[in-house]
Formats: structure tokens, C-alpha cells, sequence
């Protein structure tokens, strides 16, 4: 179905000097869409041109209107030689496609040349006319909703979760193509950029359409991610959840979902039904406890995907699995035995060393070994045949925490007895329903309160791949095989756990010369049969009987396995909150920390940093060097955030992210995760540090470490206030594991596994670790695992979206990107001097940021997200975005006791920036109603013959009545603030004299208030004007800068989201000739960084929108070669463009709204 | 191993006071590093020295990033690149007394609640505020990148700004303890204002302060700069040294107000860089007061008339009238030679400053005298130059009494 696009290109600003003679330029626009090109006419001699061209118009298909950009190109006109370019403007329209979203692009877009930079700004209006019968647009996938966020999004609900969806297309890269040995450097990046951009479109147009077919109409946590896989082209995949959506709107309900998908199938009518009667909404975040009818999870349509695994195929195919593996090498038994070999290595099959494995949930924790051993025995009505062979076959899988045998069959609780039966017979059929479907996997890592039952553990899987030139890229079959062979594993993985579903689920690649890791990683869990089962079953009545047994706050922690057939020796004790039910002794998740969870204290960023060398290699022995390395790093990884969290006196990790880099002499492996206190968890045992070898250390030494341990322990229960809740222990009568049985946790170097015969190990319950001193590198180990500095005061910092047991946001929001690049210089590194390098990196980088963001104590650093990678022999590059977060450190509990205070400041509070012609009809009453307010200054700005009439008011209520106050920023004037901030003295001059009348108080505020609303409502276009009128009354300053905030995490303190404008997906590359004159590496690294924000700054607010959320840096490529005094790099980042006002803000809009009245609803909230 | 690469980019740009000014002062990162060491900034969060090392580093490479922009203030307000809240943009170009800010503090907190402010009163003092979501430093600290140090101002004063000036900067430099740096970036100040204001209509102070988005003080201080250069004053004499830079500048801002064609009219659309051309030409008509030997009597007899009693030094202004008023009188008949122009001031002190110090003038007999002097003549019935009589001494009076001190 086709769509008319229509440009206007308005004008320009600080354009640079072209014309060295004249010191002027003669610019003019091409502009581009698809094969159609128009162009302005020439503005002569000016920096700061004006066309106000005509519109451009282009009658496009919906399918290239989803795949392009539009191109606009800014170039300086030559009559006697070729035309130069200036730079480009890569305008992408999705967000224009979607009724809901932004319906026009307007605004000032730096003009970006790949060798230059910023070049200027222009000012470019886009629109699109759909024909607009929205259910023909199945051809194509326009309409379906795009969100990076991994979480249902604000204005949203979702009334049904269909599941994964994945794709990936593949390209030959332009800059390896022949063409690139003749054209300029520009010229071949902005053929990259330009394939990207089109790849991009086109993936999320083929994603668009599998949801489309799935009945859906929203992908959510989308992720998509480039592989440079260099000779052997380019790769980008993505992959989400797919949902129907529903907007939420206060006042009106009605479900609009219908003409949302205009697909959905009979099926999921039905589904719906039920739900459109308002008596189950499912899956709806703000009504938690509601039950009712439930609604199903649909069924994926088969007919498009590729058919499901049938349950023999994975039996043939390892006993092929050579083949699949390395699909370029003839003979790779090789790489496969060695992925199974770390198994055996770790647990030889001696009855001494699988006791050992029961023992430590964490030892054991590397994949096949500790997988397939207690699998085999298991005979679990729910895990299939499949999950073994599967196993065996794969690389590593890290099933990390032991979950086990769900509540039911023969444990505690009455309830939990009673409906066990019941409960197994619902469980098959949830299980069918998601059987059903190729991988139940969900890219979201936090759900609504009640939806994730149970929690089993992170399960994980990761291949090495060699790479290979991509033949035909129309069929990226190869591609598409390995990552489907990655999530069967991952599935089988989940059921082994005795889950049917992964939750926070998300993939990642590696890749070094020809050699790919594919990792893939989430959280086995278990899925509130209320909303997976098929609609058809019994609806109502059993559903009150099932959803009794766990109370919310320790549900999810409970073991979803049975008991008696656990999938792994791990130990059990009784749920430390409801005494029910199983907990495991730790818990480890890739997923955020449900809402509802009690914790103890706060969480901490806890990270496990390795290295390791390797040597170089070729091709297929290259492979098999990492494919053996990688179970130890797994497993070394594992064993440091395990003891990392006992030292910190903690349970639970969350948000667990484990990032393996491969470079050509080395591997980087790290791993992020939240840890925190979970109260229905028992409490972590303390670490005993053991002498292994008398004569080497004396007692003394050892007792000296231990001393430390203990003490660092003990500092940092007070650091994070861990001081749960003293249970009357006994009292309950549950069986609550006698404490201090030691045992032991060893170190994970590989030459200690062979003295693991003389430990004496009871197998069951323990409480402590031991920590082994046997040689040197012990003793470096264990100063290593004490050299973590805690933050300094007033610091946290945590890898998830809400950090553990803070809640009180204030407004300070900084988002921030960090890259630093560090050379080895020292040729004959070992692995510890290595670690150390490694460890001291990641750690200052922290103290770096402390100190940089010293000024927003107390703060907390939310999700702090670590890349690393090895961009070449010797260099290690760590990437680090986080937002700092300011909270209230005195306000804590009180947040009911203060609604009422709040609610009467909120209306006192002022908008601080409104150019009086905004609401120049109400200047009159603009000083006039009395109000109680205390503490209310007006002033006026004294060069008022420059701002034409700009009046500012400042107003607001005593600081003292409220100290929760969140500020306001729907849209921010920088313009007129900037003018009146140019007489500033003069401001506070007056001040001095001024007007602070008491009791005054303007009542246009909440018409200004509605105002702000409105604005953004239709941003764009009333942004013009005023920067036009400001213009006009000023020679320059001349328009404003909408601030537009950003963070990594899915909601903005002290706002609300009222809009999602689309997604931002933005892929630049930067490559200079003159890296000296740019400052260096650094020079030219951070300006490009600084340019990234700016051009998704003025992006979102071209679209109308004031913040980006779930901003992500995928991708941070960074080349350099001093010697020719070059670097080239290439940045990815996305999010999702929001309109977000002030929570304070949209109560009183929604309330001048139902009065109706501006006047009137101030003055009523102020009395 | 080395870190080759180390940035730290924030969507609200991050900056801080203390380093700003090292930097606006020229000094090293490593300079600055042990500046910031002996702050004792170091013992909050813990920081290494490593830690500063890299935040100086990134500091400077952020303020690089700004020069550009702070070239050209009025793009400030309006550029992509770094997200900046305004009132930070001018706290980045103009000094700010510690009393205005204060002020400012007070006044927000009063008068918002979504503004938080905190007062560091610890070196280096610094206010953070938060709106709105974004973050930035308000800073206590005086010099802004447009301040200046009078010290070197005073020596440039007067003098071309052309490249063969800039190549003395570094003996001025060295004599003036300003490092080399700062003399530059001020010499570049100056001269870019300069440029800009040469060629725009209107009155200078004004355009100066719209354009640069300075303060008004700062805007009549660098108005006199640019005054000084475009007429060449001379202000490097021995005997002008113990004028200070803000003494130049009331004369300037006399000088422009009063003797400039934009200062007759309001409405002329006019450069007022240069003097009045016209007014200039009519002072000639002001020797009839010494040529016209009846009339100096006669002027000499009203002011001693007026004087007499009144002052201790009344033996010396009697005996010396003549020769002080041929001296001014003098001075105004030559000003349409641009040499002349020039040395205004030192014919300012030879003529008639150094005469009457000589003589032990306090400034009340100065101001006394001067007052008469000027009086006397519109008692004149023979003077017919009434206007240009007052607009020429009522400068060189004001311009004298600034001048008259030790």
C-alpha cells in the first residue's frame, strides 16, 4: 500500500565556511528518498541560509517507506568545479508509520559528515500520508510498535504475550568490497551507513510481519545488534517479544487492540473476549492481584516459522553434530569433544567428586558436566528426552542455580499438598501450550507483579563458530542455523530445570578474525499458568485454588523442580518467609528484581573479571583453543561472583550479564550482576579460608586473611544495611538447616581439580565456604576478591533497572558514556598479572565515575552496563553507560504520609520557563488570585524591550512544605532562558528590589500547565514558531533547545511517560585523517560521542519528544592507526523516544482538564 | 601497559569550576592536577591521582570542545552539541561575583522546589544545582573565559591588535606573571570582539553585550578595550603607569557616552568606536578663551572670585591659571589630529595633572577648581560656544578627577 512523503527543508545555521574567499558558503539541499532526489535552490553566500523550499513529495510503497531513510545532503555549490558535500541527514520515518506515535518530524538535525563531524544544523519538516486503511497493511508490517524497553511500557498494558520473535538479515560489508580500494573514505561510509540503515528497516520490517502473523502488534524488548563479521559480510539480528498492546488512557478504555492487529486470528478473539469484559485484565501491571477468566497465551502460527524441532531430530543431529558445528571444517569432532571435556574434567566420575559437585550449587555449575550427570537419573515428567541430547551436544551451558522441584508433590504447606495434583496437571497443560511453540523464550526481564512464578536459574549456552564468507546473502541460512541450534540448547537447558519458559532472555556475538563466539543466555522460570494456558480450558473457578500457595514476595524464589528429582544436588531449605516451600541457598537471574520481592538492605554492582591467554592460532585450531578455554572461564567467572557475593553478605544476583570477549591472544571474560539479600533466602555462611599445604603459609598468615574476610563481611553488612528481618527460627518448626556445616569452595584453577580427592566433604548442607590457600595464586585470588573497593559513601550502584532498596528517586538524571582503551605493553603477561590488569581497569574506571559525579551524592549508578572487547593484539577496551541517579537520602518510608504535602506543593509549583506569548491572552490576570502560598517571586525581565514581552514567572511554594518535589520538564525553552539569563545581573540586581509579594501568585499556571501538555502534544510545529518569533525579536539566540534526557532504564524519575514516539536506532561511523589535530584518540573518540548524543538529542525532539529511554550503546567499534595518524569508529545506539512529563504535572493537567476551568484548578489544589 | 584511550562523555556536560579556570588560565594538565592535589579535592570519593588525572584530562578536552562555541556566545544558546542549561552557558562566559550568587542560591530555593541547590562551601566552592533532570555546576569562582586580568589588559591597552602585538605576548607575559596561554586566549578575546563590534550599527556597549552574552560591566570594560584600540590611545608612557586599567575605562565609557556620534543622538544608527568628527572641528572654536586676552581675564577674575577663601592652594591656582587653561584649552584645539587623539592622555597629565600635583592640588581642590572653571565660562558674555564647552569639559573633568590620584 502506498504512502506520500512529504519533506520541507527550511533553513540552516552555523554552516561552515566553504568559500575561504568570502568566508560564506553557497549552500543548497539534495533531498532523498529511495531513487527520487529533489533539490533546493542555491542560498547564496550565507552561514545561516534559508530556503523554505517547497514541499518535496515522494509516492513511495509502505515497504520501502519502512526499509529507507530519507537522505539529506547539504552541499556547497561550485559553478565551476563539482559541487561539495557538506554533510548528510539520515531521517528515519518509522516513527511516522504508526497512527499512535509522532505525526510529523520537525526540527533542527546536525548536519554530519563521517570525516568532519557536525557541520551545522538544518531545519527539515517531514511528514507521511498513509492511505489509510490500516488493515491492508499486511503487505507490510507498518503500524507494528517497536520498544527497546524490556519491560510492558508505561502507557501500555499488554493483553496477551505471544512469544519470541527473531531475524537476522546478512549483507556483504562495503568496506570490503572491491569498489572500496577506489573510492574516497567518506564514500565508503556512507555506503555503510546507508546499508545499515536499509538493513535495519528491512529487519524490523520482516519482524513486523512475524508479529503481524502471530496476531500481535507491538515487539517489545527489541534487541538488535550488529556482527561485523568483516570478509565474510555483515550481519544484523535482532530479536523480541512480540504483544498486543493496549494503550492506556485515564478516562477511556475502550480496547482499541482490534484494529491495532487486524490479523488476529478467531483464536485469539476468543482469547480476548474476556478481557474486553474488564474482568481479567491480563497481564496488567497496575491490577496485580485481580484473577479472573484467564486469557491465553496463543499459539505461534507454524506456517511461516521453520517447522519445530521434532523430539528425534536433535538425537540425529548430535550424533552429526560434527557437521553443524564448524560447518567449514570437515572433521570437527575436535571443538565438539573438547566442549564436553571441561564436564569431565570437573567432575570425573568419581562418587568423591559428584558429591562434591551436590555440594556447591556454584562449582558445579559449568554445563555438561554438572547437567548431564544428575539429568541422566532424572527421569521428570517434564523434561523430554531431547533436553539430554541436546546438552551433550552443546558447548557450554552454565545452568546456574539450582532450582528445583516446584512446590507440590509431598512437601510442606496444606496448600501447597492439595493443589499439588492439580497443580502438575495445570503445569502440563501450560507446558503444552508453550511446547508449542518453537522457543518460549521472553526478551523482557521484569514482568507484572504475579506473572513469573517461579524462578529456576540463569541457563546459558555458547558456541564457537567459524566464520565464513556469506554466499548468498538472500539466504543467511548458515547464520540462522547456528543461533537455532544455541536456543534449543538454551531450551533444553530450561526444561532440564524443570521450566518451561526463559525469561530476560538475550543474545550476543564475539567475533575475531574468522572465529564467532555465539553466546545466548536468560532465566529458566516458570510462567503463570493464568496466562499461558489455552483459552479453551477451564476457565474461572480452579484458577482461585492455584493462585493461593505463594505469597508474592518469596513466590518466585521457590524451587520449580521436584524436589526429589532435582535436576542437580543443590541444597534446599524451607523458604525463610512463607516456610512452605523449597528455596534453593542461592539465586542467580539475568532478569530484573520483581517488584514484589522483599529484600534486605540494598543491592551492589557485584562484577567477576578474568583473562586468560591464549595462544595464537588459525582457523579451526583456533576454535578448539577457545572452545577449551571457555568452560573454565564459565566456571572461574562463576566461582568470583560467587564468593564476591558471600563477601558482601548476599543470596541473590540479578540482571546477571557474562560477557566473553575473544581477541587474538587472549580471552576477556566478565561478568555484571546486581547482587542483593533476598529474605526468603537463607542467609549467606561467611567464607573460612583452610591452609592447604602447612609449610608453605603459616597459621598465622591464613588467620590474618580470615581476619580480613570476616571483617570485610562484617563492613559490608553495615554498607548495605543487611540486617534481615531475626525470624523466630525455631519457632516456626520448619526444618531450618543446622548451621556450619563447612564445606568447602575451591579454587577453580584447573591444577587444583586433582586435589580434590582429600577433601572430606559432607554432602548437604553448608553454610560456609571455605576458601583453600594451596599456592601463590591462591593467596593473589584472595587479595584479589578483597581489592573490590566498596563505593564511597553515598554511592551505589547496581546493573539492573531499580536498584535493591532504593525507591525514593529525586530528578538528577545523568546518562553517560565511558570508553577507555588500555595497551599492554609487557609482552609475557600471565594470566594473573593479566587478571590484575583486567581487575584494576574495571575497578577505576568505578572509582573514575565516582568522583566525576561526586557533586550528585547522594547517588546511585543504575545500570552500569560493561563491554569489553580486544579490538586488537594488545588492547583491552572497556565500554561502560550507566545513568546516575539522585535519591532522597532522608525520605524513606514516608511516601504515604507525604502524598497529601506534595499534592498541595505540586500545585503551587511553577513551570519555570514560559515565554508570556505562549499565553500572552492571559497577561492581564496573570498577577492576581491570592493564594496561600508562602513564598511566591515574580519577576520580570528587566530588557524586556529585547525579549519582546518574554515575562518570566517564577513561582513556587516554600521549600520547606515539600522537600518531594520532582521538577518539571516537559519541554524546556532554552531560547527564551537564554535570553533572559543574558541579563542576569540584571535579573538578580532587580531581585534585590523585587516584587516578592508574598501572596502572590499567578493563576495562569495551570493554563500553562495545559499549555505545556498541548505543546507537546503538537511540539514540533509550535516549536518553530516560537523559535521564529524569537528570532525575530532578537538577533541571535534566536530558537530553543529542548532538553532531552536520557537513560538506560525504562522509566525517568519523577515522570511519567504519557507517549512512545518510536524507536531510535542509529548507526554512525566517524573517521578522521588528522587524529593529532583532533586531540588524539581521545580527542576524537569523545567529540564523536558528544556528536552521537547530539544527533539522537535533536532527533527525539524532532519528533516531538523530551527523553529517550532504554538507551543503549550496542555497538562501540574503535580503529586506530597512529602511525598514519588515522582511527575510524563506529558507533550503534537505541532507544525508544518518549514524551515524558512531571507525575505532578499530569495530575493538575488532568485536573484543569476535568475542571475546565484554567483558572480555577490551581487556586482549589492551592486551598 | 598505558591507557591509550580514556573518555567520559555525559548527555548533560559535566563541568568543573575550579578546572575551567585553570584551564581559562593556561596552566598544564599536570599543573592543573597538582593544583587540584593540593585543593585537597583528592579526599572526596576517594580519589587517586590517577583518577584526577583523567578527569582533568577529559575536563580540558570537553572545554576545547567549547571554545569554539564560546567564540561565538550566541550560538550558546542554540547549538546540539553539548547539552548545556543556559544559565550555565553564561555562568561559562562572564564572571560572576560570589554575592550574586548568593543571591541567585536564595532565590532559588525560594522560589522552586524542583531546583535543588547545594552550597559547597569547601575550595573549590561550587554550587550544584539540578533542574529539571540535568545537572550542572554554577561556579563561585571569578574569572569566566571573556574575564580578563587587568594586569595584562593595562599593557595591551591602546595598542593594535594585530598579529605584530600578538607577538610581543610573551614578554607581556613575562612581565605581567599571566601565563602565555591566557594572554593569548584574552588577546583573541579582545581581538574578536573587535571584529564582530566594528562591524555592527548601534551602540557599543549594547552590542557588545548582546553579542558576547556578557555582563554589563564586563561589556563597558571590553567597549573601552575596543575604544582604546580603534583610536590608538596611547597608555604605555612612563608617566601614564600608575593609571590602572579601570581608570582607562571610566574614561573610555566618558569618552564614548559623551564625545562619539551616537552619544549626540540616540537614534543615529552610527558607530560610536570612533569620536564625533563634527564636535571635534567645533572645539577649535574653544581657543577664543585663550587667544582673546580679555576673556581669559575675565575668566581667570569670575573662578578666583568663586575660589578665593575656599581652598589652601588658591596662591598656586591663581598664579597658575593661565598656564592650565592654555594647557586644556590646548588640548581640545588639537584633537582633529589623530596624533593628537592619541596622546590625549599623556597631554591630559603633562598639561594639567602633573602641574597641579606638583602644586599639592588635593582632589577637593581639583574638583573645586575644575567645577568654577568650568562654570565661569557660561558667565562669559562674549563665549558663545556654550555646547561644546560643556560636552567637551564635562569628560575632561570627570576623565580628570578619576585621573587625579598617586
Amino acid at each position: 500500500m502506498p504512502g506520500k512523503l512529504k519533506a520541507k527543508i527550511v533553513a540552516g545555521r552555523h554552516l561552515p565556511v566553504m568559500d575561504r574567499a568570502s568566508d560564506l558558503t553557497d549552500a543548497f539541499v539534495e533531498v532523498k528518498f529511495g531513487n527520487t532526489t529533489f533539490k533546493t535552490d542555491v542560498c547564496p553566500k550565507s552561514l545561516n541560509p534559508q530556503w523554505n523550499s517547497e514541499w518535496f513529495k515522494f509516492e513511495v510503497d509502505d515497504e520501502d517507506l519502512q526499509d529507507e531513510p530519507l537522505q539529506i545532503t547539504v552541499l556547497d555549490h561550485d559553478t565551476y568545479s563539482a559541487n561539495d558535500a557538506i554533510g548528510k541527514v539520515y531521517i528515519d520515518i518509522d516513527p511516522l508509520l504508526y497512527s499512535e506515535a509522532a505525526s510529523v518530524i520537525s526540527g533542527w538535525f546536525p548536519i554530519y559528515d563521517t570525516i568532519h563531524g557536525i557541520r551545522g544544523e538544518i531545519n527539515v519538516i517531514v511528514k507521511v500520508e498513509l492511505f489509510n486503511d490500516l488493515n491492508r497493511f499486511r503487505q507490510s508490517s507498518c503500524g507494528v510498535k517497536f520498544f527497546c524497553t524490556t519491560c510492558i511500557p508505561q502507557c501500555y498494558r499488554a493483553t496477551l504475550v505471544h512469544g519470541f520473535v527473531e531475524e537476522l538479515v546478512v549483507n556483504e560489508d562495503p568496506e570490503y568490497q572491491w569498489i572500496d580500494r577506489i573510492r574516497t573514505p567518506r564514500a565508503s561510509n556512507e555506503a555503510r551507513q546507508r546499508l545499515i540503515s536499509l538493513m535495519s528497516g528491512e529487519l524490523q520490517r520482516k519482524i513486523g510481519l512475524k508479529v503481524l502473523e502471530m496476531g500481535g502488534n507491538a515487539v517489545v524488548g527489541y534487541l538488535q545488534c550488529f556482527d561485523l563479521e568483516g570478509e565474510s559480510g555483515l550481519v544484523v539480528r535482532a530479536i523480541g517479544t512480540a504483544c498486543t498492546l493496549d494503550k492506556l488512557s485515564s478516562g477511556s478504555a475502550p480496547n482499541t487492540n482490534t484494529h491495532m492487529h487486524p490479523n488476529t486470528a478467531p483464536a485469539s478473539n476468543a482469547c480476548n473476549s474476556p478481557s474486553k469484559d474488564g474482568k481479567e485484565p491480563v497481564f496488567v501491571e497496575d491490577l496485580p492481584s485481580s484473577s479472573g477468566p484467564p486469557t491465553p497465551f496463543r499459539a505461534l502460527p507454524t506456517s511461516s516459522s521453520p517447522p519445530p524441532f521434532s523430539p528425534s531430530k536433535p538425537c540425529s543431529r548430535q550424533s552429526s553434530s560434527s557437521d553443524t558445528d564448524l560447518s567449514l571444517t570437515p572433521k570437527t569432532e575436535e571443538p565438539h569433544s573438547v566442549r564436553c571435556r571441561p564436564g569431565i574434567f570437573l567432575c570425573p566420575s568419581s562418587p568423591i567428586l559428584s558429591t562434591d559437585t551436590l555440594s556447591l550449587p556454584g562449582s558445579g555449575s559449568v554445563g555438561c558436566g554438572r547437567g548431564s550427570n544428575p539429568r541422566a537419573t532424572t527421569s521428570a515428567p517434564l523434561s523430554s528426552i531431547q533436553s539430554d541430547s541436546a546438552l551433550l551436544r552443546k558447548s557450554v551451558s552454565f545452568t546456574e542455580d539450582l532450582l528445583l522441584a516446584a512446590s507440590g508433590m509431598g512437601s510442606g504447606g496444606s496448600a501447597g499438598k492439595e493443589a499439588g495434583p492439580l497443580r502438575t496437571l495445570l503445569r502440563q497443560q501450560t507446558q503444552t501450550a508453550l511446547e508449542q511453540r518453537e522457543f518460549p523464550f521472553f526478551t523482557l526481564t521484569s514482568f507484572p507483579p504475579g506473572f513469573l512464578l517461579h524462578v529456576g536459574g540463569v541457563v546459558s549456552a555458547r558456541s564457537v563458530k567459524l566464520l565464513d564468507r556469506i554466499h548468498n546473502p538472500d539466504e543467511p541460512e548458515t547464520r540462522d542455523a547456528w543461533w537455532e541450534e544455541i536456543r534449543q540448547e538454551i531450551k533444553s537447558h530450561a526444561r532440564a530445570l524443570g521450566c518451561h519458559a526463559v525469561v530476560g532472555y538475550s543474545e550476543s556475538t564475539s567475533i575475531c578474525e574468522e572465529v564467532c563466539i555465539l553466546s545466548a543466555s536468560g532465566t529458566a522460570a516458570i510462567l503463570n499458568p493464568r496466562y499461558m494456558r489455552e483459552g479453551c480450558l477451564d476457565i474461572g473457578c480452579t484458577d482461585h485454588r492455584f493462585e493461593e500457595p505463594s505469597p508474592p514476595n518469596c513466590g518466585f524464589c521457590h524451587i520449580p523442580y521436584d524436589e526429589l528429582n532435582m535436576p542437580f544436588p543443590a541444597q534446599l531449605t524451607y523458604c525463610y518467609h512463607c516456610r512452605r516451600q523449597k528455596v534453593p541457598d542461592v539465586l542467580f537471574t539475568t532478569i530484573d528484581l520483581p517488584s514484589e520481592a522483599a529484600v534486605a538492605g540494598k543491592g551492589c554492582l557485584i562484577q567477576a573479571r578474568l583473562c586468560r591467554l591464549k595462544k595464537k592460532a588459525q582457523g579451526e585450531a583456533n576454535a578448539t583453543a577457545i572452545s577449551n578455554l571457555l568452560p573454565f572461564m564459565e566456571y572461574e567467572l562463576h566461582t568470583q561472583l560467587m564468593n564476591k557475593l558471600k563477601l558482601r553478605s548476599m543470596n541473590a544476583l540479578f540482571g546477571l550479564h557474562i560477557q566473553i570477549s575473544v581477541g587474538e591472544n587472549m580471552l576477556l571474560g566478565l561478568a555484571s550482576a546486581t547482587g542483593v539479600y533476598l529474605t526468603a533466602l537463607p542467609a549467606p555462611g561467611g567464607i573460612q579460608i583452610a591452609g592447604k599445604t602447612p609449610g608453605d603459609l603459616s597459621s598465622e598468615h591464613i588467620s590474618s586473611i580470615q581476619k580480613r574476610i570476616n571483617d570485610t563481611i562484617a563492613v559490608n553488612k553495615e554498607l548495605y544495611q543487611i540486617n534481615p528481618p531475626e525470624l523466630a527460627e525455631e519457632g516456626v518448626g520448619s526444618p531450618i538447616p543446622e548451621p556450619r556445616h563447612r564445606s568447602r569452595l575451591f579454587r577453580s584453577h584447573s591444577e587444583s581439580s586433582d586435589e580434590l580427592s582429600e577433601l572430606d566433604l559432607s554432602h548437604g548442607k553448608k553454610d560456609a565456604f571455605v576458601l583453600e590457600i594451596d599456592d601463590t595464586d591462591a593467596v593473589e585470588d584472595i587479595h584479589s576478591l578483597l581489592i573490590d573497593a566498596p563505593p564511597p559513601t553515598g554511592f551505589y550502584s547496581c546493573n539492573t533497572e531499580n536498584m535493591p532498596g532504593i525507591s525514593n528517586w529525586t530528578s538528577g538524571v545523568q546518562m553517560f558514556t565511558s570508553v577507555r582503551v588500555l595497551r599492554l605493553s609487557n609482552a609475557n603477561l600471565t594470566n594473573q598479572g593479566l587478571n590484575k590488569i583486567f581487575t584494576d581497569l574495571c575497578e577505576n574506571l568505578l572509582k573514575s565515575f565516582y568522583f566525576k559525579l561526586r557533586s550528585m551524592i547522594p547517588c546511585c549508578l543504575c545500570h552500569l552496563n560493561f563491554t569489553v572487547a580486544v579490538p586488537e593484539e594488545e588492547l583491552i577496551q572497556v565500554t561502560v553507560t550507566a545513568v546516575a541517579m539522585t535519591y532522597d537520602k532522608e525520605q524513606t518510608q514516608e511516601k504515604t504520609a507525604e502524598k497529601p504535602v506534595n499534592k498541595g506543593s505540586l500545585e503551587a509549583e511553577e513551570q519555570l520557563q514560559f515565554p508570556l506569548e505562549l499565553c500572552a491572552d492571559s497577561s492581564s490576570s496573570n498577577i492576581q488570585t491570592a493564594s496561600k502560598i508562602s513564598d511566591t517571586v515574580s519577576l520580570f525581565t528587566p530588557a524586556a524591550k529585547l525579549c519582546q514581552n518574554q515575562l518570566l514567572i517564577v513561582r513556587s511554594a516554600g521549600v520547606g512544605e515539600s522537600t518531594n518535589i520532582s521538577p518539571r520538564a516537559a519541554s524546556v525553552d532554552y531560547g527564551s532562558f537564554a535570553d533572559r539569563c543574558s541579563t542576569w545581573l540584571e535579573l538578580l540586581r532587580l531581585k534585590a528590589h523585587t516584587i516578592r509579594r508574598g501572596s502572590v501568585k499567578t493563576s495562569r499556571r495551570t493554563q500553562s500547565l495545559a499549555h505545556s501538555v498541548s505543546s507537546l502534544e503538537r511540539c514540533s510545529p509550535l516549536q518553530e514558531g516560537r523559535s521564529r518569533s524569537l528570532r525575530s525579536s532578537r538577533s541571535f539566540g534566536g530558537s530553543s533547545v529542548t532538553v532531552v534526557k536520557m537513560t538506560p532504564l525504562s522509566f525517568l524519575s519523577g515522570t511519567r511517560i504519557i507517549k512512545y514516539l518510536g524507536i531510535i536506532n542509529m548507526f554512525f561511523i566517524r573517521e578522521t585523517t588528522s587524529l593529532r589535530e583532533e586531540g588524539g584518540v581521545s580527542g576524537f573518540l569523545h567529540s564523536f560521542i558528544a556528536e552521537v548524543f547530539a544527533m539522537v538529542r535533536a532527533h527525539v525532539a524532532a519528533l516531538g519528544g523530551n527523553a529517550v529511554v532504554s538507551y543503549s550503546m550496542k555497538e562501540c567499534v574503535f580503529m586506530e592507526n597512529p602511525n598514519k595518524n588515522q582511527a575510524q569508529c563506529l558507533i550503534n545506539v537505541s532507544g525508544d523516544a518518549v514524551i515524558c512529563i512531571s507525575e505532578t504535572d499530569q495530575e493538575s493537567s488532568a485536573s484543569t482538564a476535568n475542571t475546565g476551568q484554567t483558572g480555577g484548578g490551581g487556586t482549589d489544589g492551592a486551598t | 601497559m598505558s591507557v591509550e584511550l580514556d573518555v567520559f562523555v555525559g548527555n548533560t556536560t559535566i563541568m568543573d569550576e575550579e578546572v575551567y579556570q585553570l584551564w581559562l588560565d593556561g596552566h598544564t594538565v599536570n599543573d592543573a592536577v597538582k593544583v587540584r592535589m593540593e585543593g585537597g579535592v583528592m579526599d572526596e570519593c576517594e580519589a587517586s591521582k590517577d583518577v584526577l588525572l583523567s578527569d582533568t584530562m577529559d575536563q580540558y578536552r570537553t572545554f576545547q570542545m567549547c571554545e569554539r562555541l564560546l567564540h561565538s556566545p550566541a550560538k550558546l544558546a542554540n547549538q546540539l552539541l553539548f547539552q548545556i542549561p543556559p544559565h550555565r552557558q553564561i555562568m561559562l562566559i562572564e564572571r560572576c561575583s560570589r554575592d550574586a550568587l548568593i543571591q541567585l542560591t536564595h532565590l532559588f530555593q525560594r522560589s522552586h522546589n524542583s531546583l535543588f541547590l547545594y552550597l559547597f562551601v569547601k575550595p573549590p566552592p561550587l554550587c550544584y544545582v539540578s533542574s529539571h533532570g540535568n545537572l550542572f555546576f554554577v561556579s563561585l569562582s571569578l574569572f569566566r573565559y571573556y574575564a580578563f586580568d587587568d594586569t595584562f589588559v593595562r599593557e595591551v591597552l591602546g595598542k593594535k591588535l594585530s598579529k605584530g602585538t600578538k607577538k610581543d605576548l610573551d614578554d607581556i607575559s613575562a612581565k605581567t606573571n599571566v601565563t602565555l596561554k591566557s594572554c593569548r586566549r584574552q588577546f583573541d578575546n579582545f581581538k574578536r570582539v573587535f571584529k564582530v563590534v566594528e562591524e555592527l550599527k548601534g551602540p557599543l556597549v549594547e552590542n557588545i553585550r548582546q553579542h558576547f552574552l556578557l555582563s554589563d560591566k564586563l561589556a563597558r570594560d571590553y567597549a573601552a578595550i575596543v575604544f582604546f584600540a580603534n583610536n590608538r590611545f596611547e597608555t604605555g608612557k612612563r608617566k601614564l603607569q600608575y593609571l590602572s586599567f579601570q581608570d582607562f575605562a571610566f574614561c573610555a565609557g566618558q569618552l564614548i557616552s559623551n564625545w562619539t556620534v551616537g552619544a549626540v543622538d540616540n537614534m543615529v544608527e552610527d558607530m560610536d568606536v570612533d569620536l564625533d568628527k563634527e564636535f571635534l572641528q567645533e572645539l577649535k572654536e574653544l581657543k577664543i578663551l585663550i587667544t582673546d586676552k580679555d576673556l581669559l581675564d575675565q575668566h581667570k577674575s569670575l573662578v578666583c572670585t568663586a575660589l578665593r577663601g575656599k581652598t589652601k592652594v588658591f596662591i598656586e591656582m591663581e598664579n597658575n591659571f593661565k598656564n592650565l587653561s592654555r594647557g586644556l584649552i590646548n588640548i581640545a584645539a588639537k584633537l582633529t589630529n589623530t596624533k593628537d587623539v592619541r596622546d590625549f592622555f599623556i597631554d591630559l597629565v603633562e598639561k594639567f595633572i602633573e602641574p597641579c600635583r606638583s602644586d599639592r592640588w588635593t582632589a577637593a581642590d581639583m574638583k573645586l577648581y575644575l567645577t568654577h572653571y568650568t562654570n565661569s565660562a557660561h558667565i562669559l558674555d562674549t563665549f558663545k560656544h556654550q555646547v561644546v564647552w560643556d560636552r567637551y569639559m564635562g569628560v575632561v573633568k570627570s576623565c580628570i578627577f578619576k585621573m587625579y590620584h598617586d
